[in-house]
């Protein structure tokens, strides 16, 4: 039976806020990053919600591209956080302020 | 109910992920909550972005995730304590009720997913996995090549960063 798309867009809408949540309130640099994996997961459930609903693929492809840049974003942030920790021996991000941010 | 299921088991682990104190103990559930978009994925009949969600996120973004857990050490910590002034109270009430005003909207005119198009002409190909890859290769030729050089790019600026010295 199919699935109201509101239920998937109101899934996607908590996903997203629990990653917001993780990237808001933690203070590990890792998991932040995690944080911001389930936003983009969410995103991509939009994506592929919608491109069911309309019968379209590219929202599909969209999704694609969205994962594309899930990993090089990963791979980017995962390299300077242990730039980080080699440089100042933490990755708690309330310690990290030397752009005064 | 198979969506119901699987997305209040992704809700959890997601919660657990921004919850646990020990960041391994977040990866794994991490890992539960990418398997359970990809069933979800299943279910919308997306199944090539179901296969690409357990290859690239459970497979190769956990592993590097764990890779940087083992290197750096593990410092407990938990959530931020709550400020609780009363600028930020307001501030809180008035995003609470933003979201419900979005979620109101997504339950009044609902519609069911797979009777505003044709789904049958997503499987005219011979499946999604073969629509999929004639869609990337025809019409998105070019966003598919600017992708993988977005990925050399990534690459190579991961491998400067996490170099001995720079």
């Amino acid at each position: 039976m199919p699935i109201p798309v509101n239920h998937l867009l109101s899934f996607s809408l908590v996903l997203f806020i629990i990653g917001m949540i993780g990237v808001l309130t933690r203070r590990n640099a890792i998991i932040v990053l995690m944080g911001i994996e389930l936003m983009l997961n969410a995103a991509n459930v939009n994506f592929v919600a919608f491109s069911r609903m309309h019968g379209d693929l590219a929202g599909q492809i969209f999704a694609v591209f969205n994962i594309v840049i899930a990993a090089g974003e990963v791979a980017v942030g995962l390299a300077i956080i242990i730039a980080l920790y080699r440089n100042k021996d933490t990755i708690n991000v309330d310690e990290i302020s030397i752009m005064k941010g | 109910m198979m969506f119901y299921l699987l997305a209040s088991v992704c809700l959890g682990s997601a919660m657990m992920v921004v919850t646990r104190k020990n960041p391994v103990h977040a990866a794994l559930f991490l890992v539960l909550a990418f398997f359970c978009v990809a069933g979800i994925y299943v279910i919308l009949s997306a199944e090539f972005l179901a296969a690409v969600q357990i290859l690239v996120y459970a497979g190769g973004i956990l592993v590097l995730f764990l890779f940087v857990i083992m290197l750096v050490p593990l410092e407990p910590e938990g959530m931020r304590k709550p400020v609780r002034t009363a600028r930020n109270v307001a501030w809180s009430l008035l995003s609470a009720l933003l979201v419900a005003g979005v979620l109101m909207t997504f339950f009044r005119g609902a519609q069911p997913v797979g009777q505003g198009g044709s789904v049958d002409t997503l499987v005219a190909y011979g499946g999604n996995i073969e629509a999929v890859g004639m869609e990337l290769y025809r019409r998105y030729l070019l966003p598919f090549e600017i992708a993988s050089i977005l990925l050399l790019v990534a690459m190579i600026g991961a491998v400067v960063l996490a170099r001995r010295q720079v």
